[in-house]
């Protein structure tokens, strides 16, 4: 359009072929080198505690949970995106698909946990069990065989369905068969069905049974927007590294990036909603064996965290997200992506390590080295995905559109 | 001469009006409206178009939240305290469903009832109508755009409108 001034991105020649930017290399031997000592560093720390390993199995599961949020969390808006067609999601679509291909990658990392039941879930102990009859009822589901069993079944089936429908958008960009767009889109419905299900089980067994005389209901889907949230976030950040390098400098929209924003407004609203949710209904029934979980985080040592939580996971990212040109704006809408980010991790310590001592607040220093590590392992492998296909989806049907070819 | 209430050109594509809009404020005309069979926000923006609505929006939410909760408060606390059960009479979790509605519908009834209020409406008359090209394609496929009389430089509207890519220019009868 002449004369539109500087609000206007230029449009730019549709490409054969879009090569994922070299730089991308650099991030991820970054990521490799910070991760790697991150993680010796925890190993560390774990062989000096001299308590069996007790805490740095405890730190590592928050680093196993930071790292499969990050990847459930880009696999399931990349079905959202798959599931609802438009615009809005072919800019990142690859970024979602690398993510999400780092499933079988995440599924290695839980091996550490199965070695570290013993330290992690009560459970797990038959001694235990056999003395307490609540946990005998339960044992038939909460038992170290079936956590295993249960815990490969989710790793196999999530890793399937997301590279089958990785597989079929790579097959798009070297036929372009007008068929797929459609089977990738029923592929996808039946993904988030299976995955917003299996996930409220993976929720009860990872992490609800840390306390295993608790219960919630709004528990899985909590882990779900969690992993909405953090999956979003990290791919506002990597839009921001990619729009600085060719060949998607130029190419994105201030309309993609207002998009990306209002996606994490509104996900961190749904958030609040569950996370109040579940207070609430706690809070007004009063009733001993659902107000114990909560009774720590509110009176006791881990009240600060719970305030941060109120306040930076939601008050402030709520309060700077409601300004439109924040979230058009890449540079400033990254500072509130990286905010929420760090607010999943602390999100994940909130919910972890309460259980481990309820009444102190007691958080370790491996509770961020390890997740520091797993990351940046993490991130060095999602370059790779990234870097092995074009970096926008060839034949996409949505592609022209989105590159602002009417 | 009839009264006008302005000039009005018309365009077959949005490109075409966007590019009109900036050339005209290039050139100072400052009163002027378009119209558009559907939302483009191009043309917002060129117009430099600039509304209340969201500040008031927010004043009505600020004032929906602090309403609910001090409607409960007052009840709660102060008029009628009840001991329920060992609870605090300021038991403000239990407020904060009632709060958040409130705010929610503060803020919907005063976008709605704002909006239409905001824009004249309901309007049984506008002088935009008297021009044949746009009670045709005002609401399928025509993009217009009318410098009101009431600028002042509307003396050369006509001029500045025909320098554009305008397929007709208009005059509109008030």
């Amino acid at each position: 359009m002449s004369g539109g001034g500087h609000h206007h991105r230029e449009i730019l020649p549709l490409l054969p072929t879009y090569d994922p930017p070299a730089e991308l290399d650099g991030l991820g031997k970054k990521g490799l080198i910070v991760g790697f000592f991150a993680l010796i560093a925890t190993l560390v720390g774990g062989l000096m505690a001299n308590d069996h390993f007790t805490q740095f199995y405890r730190s590592y599961l928050i680093g196993f949970l930071f790292v499969f949020a990050l990847s459930a969390g880009c696999w399931s808006i990349s079905l959202v995106h798959h599931l609802s067609r438009g615009k809005w999601g072919v800019m990142i679509r690859r970024s979602l698909e690398a993510a999400a291909a780092n499933l079988p990658l995440v599924a290695v990392m839980f091996v550490p946990i199965v070695f570290g039941i013993h330290s992690l879930y009560e459970w797990s102990h038959t001694e235990v069990v056999a003395g307490d009859p609540i946990l005998s009822r339960k044992a038939a589901y909460l038992n170290a065989n079936m956590f295993i069993l249960r815990s490969a079944f989710y790793f196999v089936s999530f890793s399937l369905l997301a590279m089958w429908i990785r597989r079929l958008s790579l097959k798009q960009d070297q036929t372009g068969d007008p068929a797929l767009a459609p089977k990738m889109q029923k592929i996808a419905a039946g993904s988030l069905l299976f995955y917003i299900l299996a996930m409220t089980f993976a929720a009860v067994d990872w992490v609800m049974s840390l306390t295993p005389h608790w219960f919630s209901t709004i528990y899985g889907l909590y882990f779900v927007i969690g992993q909405g949230i953090a999956g979003m976030a990290f791919t506002i950040l990597m839009c921001k590294f990619l729009s600085k390098l060719e060949p998607l400098a130029k190419r994105f929209s201030t309309e993609n990036f207002h998009d990306y924003g209002k996606l994490l407004f509104a996900w961190t609203l749904v958030w609040t909603y569950f996370s109040l949710s579940q207070f609430l209904i706690i809070w007004s029934g009063n009733l001993p064996e659902e107000l114990s979980w909560f009774y720590g985080r509110i009176k006791g040592g881990w009240k600060p965290v719970s305030l941060m939580l109120v306040f930076l996971h939601f008050v402030l990212p709520f309060l700077l997200l409601l300004s439109r040109s924040r979230k058009q704006n890449i540079t400033r809408l990254a500072r509130v992506a990286a905010l929420m980010l760090f607010m999943r991790l602390v999100d994940l310590i909130w919910l972890t390590a309460p259980a481990f001592s309820p009444d102190v607040l007691k958080i370790h220093w491996m509770d961020i080295t390890a997740p520091i590590g797993l990351f940046g392992i993490w991130l060095f492998f999602y370059v790779r995905n990234l870097r092995s296909r074009s970096i926008l989806p060839l034949h996409e049907p949505y592609l022209r559109e989105a590159l602002g070819h009417v | 001469m009839a009264e006008l209430h302005g000039i009005m050109a018309e365009y077959e594509k949005p490109g075409d009006l966007v590019a009109a809009i900036h050339k005209v404020r290039e050139a100072g005309f400052r009163n002027m409206d378009a119209y558009t069979p559907y939302p483009i926000e191009e043309v917002i923006e060129a117009l430099d178009f600039k509304t209340k609505m969201p500040l008031l929006v927010l004043c009505a939410g600020i004032i929906g939240c602090l309403g609910g909760f001090g409607l409960q408060y007052w009840v709660s606390v102060i008029e009628y305290p009840m001991n329920y059960g060992g609870r605090p009479l300021n038991s403000w979790p239990a407020f904060i469903p009632i709060t958040f509605e409130c705010t929610i519908l503060l803020c919907a009834l005063t976008a709605t009832f704002g909006m239409i209020a905001m824009n004249g409406l309901p309007m049984p008359y506008h002088p935009v109508f008297n021009v044949a090209a746009f009670r045709e394609k005002a609401g399928t496929n025509g993009y217009f755009l009318c410098i009101e009389a009431s600028d002042p430089k509307f003396a050369s509207a006509r001029e500045a409108l025909s320098g554009t890519n305008a397929s007709e220019v208009n005059d509109v009868e008030a």
